[in-house]
């Protein structure tokens, strides 16, 4: 351990759902994005699902309110070292819109893509399970165009940067093919506990 | 063949990442501080084994207290490449701030930390295509870091730097500026100068000048400046596809 001389840090915080190197944020909701927020109405959104599946199919915003109601209310954790606690997302669980177009046996990895071209990629056992939603509100409200809205993946068990912003889609694949971050040397899961937030973590 | 998303996305690394660099823990010594504004000043570090870096590039630098416990934070660099095995960081003493507290008030030369990096390709800026720099307050650190890069290689490719601050004392590197940066003050500025926000009559010429093939658009700052200078970029015919932009956060 090399100690830093003088350095004593913030009151300590004995905080379980914290997870390492990782520090509250509080009311802060940084945004990270990488590139112009784009001016996207609910009426110009569309999400959709192909791949390696039974039934590819899109959805307008209509057609994905119009499935089961599913909300996320927990933590949130970036891999530039915030945490934020006890937030609520609003959407439609994913595993809704997967069951409807029934993946592939054979399939075991998504990227996810953004309207913006954006892209995460994620093992297919991350987003299903109730771990993964498509969501449009926060704390209640519309989700603000700069954190993601119209509507956005949340996948809060990993680093956010994985929870797409003004998400586009999940291309189903039988292989992991490294997104936007991650062929810039991020992690390829980015699982916060084990705090894999670049490649060789 | 990898997935490619139907929309082309805005902003694809530059460069490979060493994946070896951006893994290990280095000792950075501090060998310098220099004094830039009242709240920033420059800290210069030995790092022997640095891998070197491109400007606009990062680290992750962690300082450890006697407890174990560990603050970890994202920094840009400062200095140009300079394959001498030295760093420079530009910090803001953020309010609170525990890192920037540390650096602030306790920081001495021959203290030690601990980086790694550096890390991500995708806000580094080779110095192969025209450049068109857009930052404020502490956002230009990146910048500055393309900017000596520039001046350093004598590069000719075309680069322009419009920087804004509160006002002229609080411009880092305000003497290092040339013909190539325009300063913008938001709300003290000397004699003769506007006093404001950055406006489409700032952005606009740069966009009117643009060479041959177009510039890349660098932006580093706030949310809320990133937001604001980005619309302004996308305004003035800037493709949002060549627009990378940096938050602080």
């Amino acid at each position: 351990m090399n100690v830093t001389r003088g350095f004593t840090g913030r009151p300590r915080v004995h905080n379980a759902g914290l997870p390492p190197g990782q520090y509250d944020a509080g009311d802060d909701w940084p945004v990270l994005s990488a590139e112009v927020t784009p001016d996207l109405s609910p009426a110009d959104w569309s999400f959709r699902i192909d791949g390696l599946v039974a039934e590819p199919r899109s959805w307008n915003w209509d057609e994905a309110h119009a499935l089961p109601a599913s909300a996320y209310e927990g933590d949130i954790h970036c891999v530039t070292s915030w945490s934020k606690f006890g937030v609520r997302f609003g959407g439609v669980s994913l595993d809704a819109f997967l069951a409807a177009v029934r993946p592939d046996p054979a399939a075991t990895h998504a990227v996810a893509y953004a309207h913006t071209g954006y892209t995460a990629n994620l093992p297919l056992a991350d987003l299903t399970g109730g771990r993964a939603w498509i969501v449009w509100e926060y704390e209640g409200r519309p989700l603000p165009a700069e954190h993601g809205g119209p509507a956005r993946l949340i996948v809060p068990h990993l680093y956010f940067w994985k929870s797409a912003k003004w998400i586009e889609g999940l291309r189903i694949l039988d292989h992991d093919e490294p997104g936007f971050w991650e062929q810039n040397g991020y992690h390829a899961r980015g699982n916060p506990w084990e705090e894999q937030r670049y490649s060789g973590d | 063949m990898p997935f490619v998303p139907p929309t082309r996305f805005a902003v694809p690394g530059r460069i490979a990442v060493s994946e070896s660099a951006a893994a290990a823990w280095q000792t950075a010594t501090l060998t310098e501080i220099r004094r830039e504004t009242a709240h920033a000043s420059t800290f210069r570090f030995a790092v022997p084994h640095w891998a070197g870096h491109l400007p606009g590039q990062h680290l992750l630098l962690r300082l450890t207290a006697g407890d174990g416990y560990v603050a970890q934070r994202h920094y840009s660099l400062a200095s140009p490449p300079d394959d001498e095995g030295h760093i420079e960081l530009t910090l803001d003493h953020v309010d609170g701030g525990e890192v920037s507290g540390w650096f602030h008030t306790v920081a001495a030369p021959g203290d030690q930390v601990e980086v790694r990096g550096p890390l991500s390709g995708f806000f580094a800026w080779p110095g192969d295509r025209p450049a068109l720099l857009i930052g404020a307050g502490s956002g230009v650190v990146p910048l500055m870091s393309m900017l000596r890069h520039h001046r350093a290689r004598g590069l000719d490719v075309p680069l322009r730097l419009l920087v804004s601050a509160r006002g002229p004392e609080e411009l880092i590197y305000a003497d290092e500026f040339g013909a190539e940066t325009t300063p913008v003050f938001t709300r003290r500025a000397p004699e003769g100068l506007p006093v404001g926000r950055m406006t489409a009559a700032q952005v606009a010429p740069l966009l009117d000048e643009r060479p041959p093939g177009g510039w890349e658009a660098y932006v580093c700052g706030s949310n809320a400046f990133a937001e604001h200078a980005s619309r302004l970029l996308v305004e003035a015919g800037q493709p949002v596809d060549r627009i990378r932009i940096e938050r602080f956060g």
